[in-house]
This record gives structure tokens, sequence and C-alpha cells, in this order.
């Protein structure tokens, strides 16, 4: 993974973020746990602290602390066959364990189902433990491309949503400060894309093992000033790093695109296995999908733009549009291949994994390769097996 | 003349190969892996070059593949069996487009273009069915040897099926169907067709087209290859000896 100068800030704001977080409470701040795909800029407009259960999920992975708590959910009753974000966060709760001694406790839980549905559950699990208001958010997946229809049945949530704040927080629903908020999420939001787009740069001096790490400020803090202001310093640093020729993996010779999710506790050995074989990955399908809202978002009809953004996670896509937006990256990003993380877990994410291999590939002639493994659940991955494919793929590049 | 080896080190076997500038198969070896892989490499290695009358001076270079290819440092370069096997069986056969390795731990399915590049290629995963691994327990509770229950599948008398394709619950259901009183040939014939099932499914990922070839220790099971042959309708190419196809390869991609 590549040292940023920008690195020490992203520590930095999210300790403190997370310190703001856990003494919440004794501020009166209320804090609401929400789902990676909610619309977080409703709360930042109310004054809520926003946490994220599947933000803390890998951060138990990266230190190497999820095995552990997903045997603690497994041995309460919780199938090893249900997610391991959901495994590990509900074994966190349990035993208070990770990195921060579990989360803030929650006022309130904000659902949004266009990542999946597991989450409506998931949550609901929290919702009996800690006796507090759910929200739940329906997002149609979208089968047919985006609909008029999909737009305005989730606008009419948004507008339920407030009225629920409104009634939670016990005062009105704050309409300048969402307009502010929406202001400054779209402004992180382009610029994360302007971040992500510097991977078309060969080589290129950002891979998706730093923005798999880089992508936490877009995730929790979008809607705010920091987040605004750190992507403007590392979108800086990385025109100024590509204007020097940096290659965030040194003699860049394979340009690959990572699908689905990355495998947390893994990501510095796959970091360092694929750069030795001179491979990057220049682009991902998952850190795209925080880059939805227009950074020209017309806040006079902000909900209407606000829905299409929430609807448009790749994830929320049917196969078709996802194998002609993978085939569009492709090239726009001078792609020579792609791999596709067959993550035990997301099965939304993984559905469709082998059609779309075979479709893209028949389209473009770039090869593709699946791999087996799990986001959140170290049992799942299997270094041989995974190192024998891995090795086999890129030597079809050397041939 | 120029002398070159392949090692390929597998889950189960250690095969080597030692093969002069025309390609010629001037001696090999096989042997089962036990606990020391990178032992057992070094034996085939030697065996083979006694084999062939050469000593190890005589060996130009030495390419090494298998699950424990990188434990083998003589080697001048380690490639996967994906490429080592493509290469080996298009040296051998260059007609084949499809090659089927089924081989102890895992069974590839590979789709080959012009001089055995790798064009796609498609693997179990986190399983053993339908892999060596899945005949030979099913063997072992049948108390059969892996040609016996070739032999024994192909006398079979009534078409039984196996319903699990899980070696754990597989094992299960042979003692079971042996306490009901089912004859062992009838067993052997479900178990056979159990793993042909998952190889076409595997084999379907790539695209099945001609000709197809199979390599690997399971393309010496006789009844496997009939079952296959019968299921994707056209005939299967087997080299003479299959085991050793990774090793040929590797030796072949040493040459350069």
């Amino acid at each position: 993974m590549t040292k940023f100068r920008i690195s020490e800030t992203m520590k930095e704001i999210m300790a403190a973020y997370y310190l703001e977080a856990k003494n919440a409470a004794y501020n009166n701040i209320p804090v609401a746990w929400i789902t990676s795909g909610g619309p977080v800029e409703f709360l930042y407009a109310m004054g809520v602290i926003p946490v994220y259960p599947e933000n803390y999920a890998p951060m138990c992975s990266i230190t190497r602390v999820s095995k552990d708590l997903i045997e603690v959910s497994e041995a309460a009753g919780y199938s090893p066959d249900l997610c391991s974000y959901a495994r590990t966060d509900i074994g966190a709760d349990m035993v208070q364990g990770g990195p921060l001694m579990g989360l803030p406790k929650p006022d309130m839980l904000i659902v949004g189902t266009n990542i999946c549905h597991t989450v409506v559950k998931w949550f609901d699990v929290h919702a009996r433990k800690y006796k507090v208001p759910i929200f739940t958010i329906d997002m149609p997946y979208l089968h047919d491309g985006m609909t008029k229809e999909a737009i305005d049945y989730v606008v009419k949530q948004f507008e339920a949503f407030k009225g629920f704040l409104s009634e939670v927080l016990k005062k009105p629903f704050d309409e300048e400060k969402f307009r502010e908020t929406l202001f400054l999420a779209a402004q992180a939001s382009d610029l994360w894309e302007k971040v992500l787009a510097m991977g078309k740069k060969k080589p290129s001096p950002i891979n998706s093992f730093d923005t798999f790490i880089h992508l936490a400020p877009i995730v929790t803090l979008r809607g705010t000033q920091k987040a605004v202001d750190y992507y403007t310093r590392f979108y800086e640093e990385l025109v100024e790093l590509s204007a020097q020729g940096f290659g965030s993996v040194p003699d860049e010779k394979i340009r690959l695109l990572w699908d689905n999710l990355p495998i947390w506790y893994r990501i510095k050995y796959l970091s360092e296995f694929f750069a030795k074989h001179k491979a990057a990955f220049v682009v991902s399908t998952y850190t795209n999908s925080w880059a939805a809202i227009q950074g020209d978002i017309d806040t006079d009809h902000a909900l209407e733009e606000l829905a299409r953004a929430y609807l448009s996670p790749y994830i929320n896509r049917d196969f078709k549009y996802r194998i002609e937006y993978l085939v569009k990256l492709i090239e726009e990003f001078s792609l020579d291949g792609i791999v596709y993380h067959s993550d035990r877990s997301c099965k939304p994410y993984s559905l469709g994994q082998y059609l779309i291999k075979e479709e893209v590939t028949k389209r473009t002639g770039k090869p593709g390769l699946i791999i087996e493994a799990d986001m959140n659940d170290p049992r799942v991955f299997s270094e041989a097996q995974f190192e024998t494919r891995a090795e086999a793929f890129l030597e079809e590049f050397e041939q | 003349m120029r002398y070159f080896a392949g090692i390929d080190i597998g889950s189960l076997t250690a095969k080597a190969v030692v093969i002069d500038e025309n390609n010629k198969i001037l001696g090999y070896h096989i042997m089962p892996v036990g606990q020391d892989s990178l032992a057992a490499g070094m034996n085939a290695y030697q065996h083979a070059l006694d084999k062939a009358g050469l000593k190890k001076q005589d060996i130009e270079a030495i390419v090494s593949t298998g699950y424990s290819r990188k434990r083998f440092t003589e080697a001048t370069m380690q490639k996967t069996e994906i490429s080592c096997h493509a290469k080996g069986i298009s040296t051998i056969f260059p007609s084949v487009t499809t090659l089927l390795d089924v081989g102890g731990q895992d069974s590839k399915a590979m789709k080959i273009g012009k001089d055995g590049k790798v064009l796609d290629f498609a693997m179990n995963d986190k399983c053993a069915a339908g892999t060596g691994r899945f005949v030979e327990v099913m063997a072992h509770a049948l108390n059969l040897s892996l040609p016996g229950l070739s032999d024994a599948a192909l006398s079979f008398k009534e078409d039984l099926t196996l319903s699990s394709t899980c070696t754990v619950f597989g094992e299960s259901e042979v003692i079971s169907l042996l306490s009901q009183g089912h004859s062992v040939p009838d067993i052997s014939w479900a178990i056979i067709k159990s793993i042909v099932d998952r190889l076409v499914a595997l084999l379907k990922r790539v695209g099945i087209e001609q000709d197809v070839a199979m390599s690997g220790g399971m393309a010496k099971n006789r009844a496997l290859v009939a079952r296959l042959e019968d299921r994707i309708g056209f005939d299967i190419l087997v080299p003479e000896e299959p085991q050793i196809i990774g090793a040929f390869g590797a030796a072949v991609i040493a040459k350069g």
C-alpha cells in the first residue's frame, strides 16, 4: 500500500471522528447506526453522528480479531452462511470487542436496502437489543435501469425520514443545514471521483488497495467540510505525484480492475503479491459506488437527485448494466484484465459474476479471474489456492 | 544434445520428467509426496535422471510446478501447473483446445490457444468434490485400489446414483449403500457418475470444444474417461502417461 503524505491526516481525522462518537452520549449528541449505503446527509443536517457497523467490521478484520468475533456470534446461533460483516458486528457488540471496544450505543438505527437485504434483519437484531427506533428506506433493485417510479418511491421515503428524525430528536427538520450538507456531500463525492480517476494515468499514482483504505472519510464524513478538505488535499497530492511520473506499483506492467469487496484481513499480503508481479489495480467497482452524487446538485430538486444517487451503486444494478459498465471501465482505464472476488458473504455482489466475466471477456478479449474468498471471514481464504489461480492468470499476460 | 527437466510437486504425488531438445522423454518418475514435499521432488528428479542416464550437471534448465513449486529452489523458474499442463498437452496433441486436468487436490478445465497458450481456465474451489481425492476416499471406503474401482465400475449392473457430491457425506453414503446390500460395482459406477457430473459442469465454464484431452492421474481411470466421453458426446484424447503432463510441460517451458 502506498504511503501518501495525506495518510497521516486520515488516521487523525478518523481517530477524531471515533473519539467524538465514543463521547457522544457524554456530550448529549445523538448517535445513529447506519448502513454503508444509507443517506447520511439527513443525519449530519440534524446534528446526529453516524456510525457504521459495516465500517467497524473491516476494522476488526484488519486488526485480525474478526475471526474471534465471528466465532462469538456463531456460538450464539448465527449461521456461518450469514454475511461475515453481520457476524463480526454482532459478535463485537455482544462482547464489546474490536479495536474500539464496541461501538457507541445507538439512539436510532437507519437502514438502506441498496446494498442488500441482510441489513434489514441485522439491524432488527440491534433494534431489539437497544430498544431504539429503526427507520428502513427501501431502495429497490434496478432490474431495468433507473426509473421515475423508483426515484419517486425513494423520495417519498426520504420525506418520511425527515419526519422520523424530527420526531425522534424532538425538533423541526433543519432544511437550511440540510442544503448545506448536501452541497458538501456533493463536493466530496465529486472530489472522490477525481481521486479515483487518477487511476487512468500510466503509471497510476494510486491503486485499489489504497482507495479501499482512503474510502473511510467519503463513507463516514460525507456531508462535512472535513471530507471536502481531505479529498481536496489528496487529489492535489496525486496530481503532484503523477506529474513526477510516480507509480503506486513500481514498474507497472499489468493494469487490472478489482470487482467486489476487498479481502480485508489479507489486504497487505494481496497488495504485496500483485505489486511483486507488477500488476496494479487501477480501478474497482467497489470504491466507485461512493462517487454517485453529482457536484452540481440542484438543491431545488435535492431529494430526487439524492434518490437517484442512492439507487445508483453498482451492487443495486442489473447484470446488463454491470457488463456495460465493466466494458466502459476497461476502455477508460486501459485495463488488461479483471479480478472478480467471489465473496462468500456478499451474495448480491457475487451473483452473476461467472456470467458477467464470460460476457465481458467475449466483448473485450480481456481475461478475468475469479477468486473465491470472503471479505471478513479469514477461514474462507486459502493462500495456496489463491496463489495458484492468480499466478496462472498473471502468466497469461507473459506468454 | 541439450537436456531439460520439469518437476511437478502436487498435493499427493511428485512427478519429474527429463527431456532432450526434441521434447523426447528420456526418463520420468512418479512418487507419493508424503510429509516432505521437497524431498519427494528431489527424489523424483534423481530417479528420472537415473532412468535417463544423465547427471544433474547435464541439465540446462529446470522448471518446477505444482503446489510445492516454490520449495524446489534448484529450479531455474517456477510456473503454475495450469500453464505447464497446457504446454505439455499441446506439445503432444497440437489439436487440443479443451483440456481437463484432474489432480489430487484440484480439477482444472482449460481453454488452450496456439502453442499451448492458456486462454481461460476454471478450477474447483474450496471443495474436494470433483477431484482425485474424492475418488481416492471413495475407493478407500470400498476397500479398492484406484484401478480396482475403475474395473469394478465398468462391470456395474444397476444404475445407482450417489446423491451427495461432498467427499465427507459421500463417504457416509457409500457406507450406507454397502450396508443396504448394493454391490461394489454398482456403487463404484455411482461414484464415477458423481465425479463426472462435477467435471462436466467445470468444463462447461470454459466451453467444450474439440479436440478435448485429459491429463492428471484421474485420466488413467478408464471408467471415468468412458463416462465423460458419453456425457460430452465426443472422444477424449488421453496421453500415454497422463500423470506426468504437468512435469513434461514444465520441461518444455524450461527449454524456452
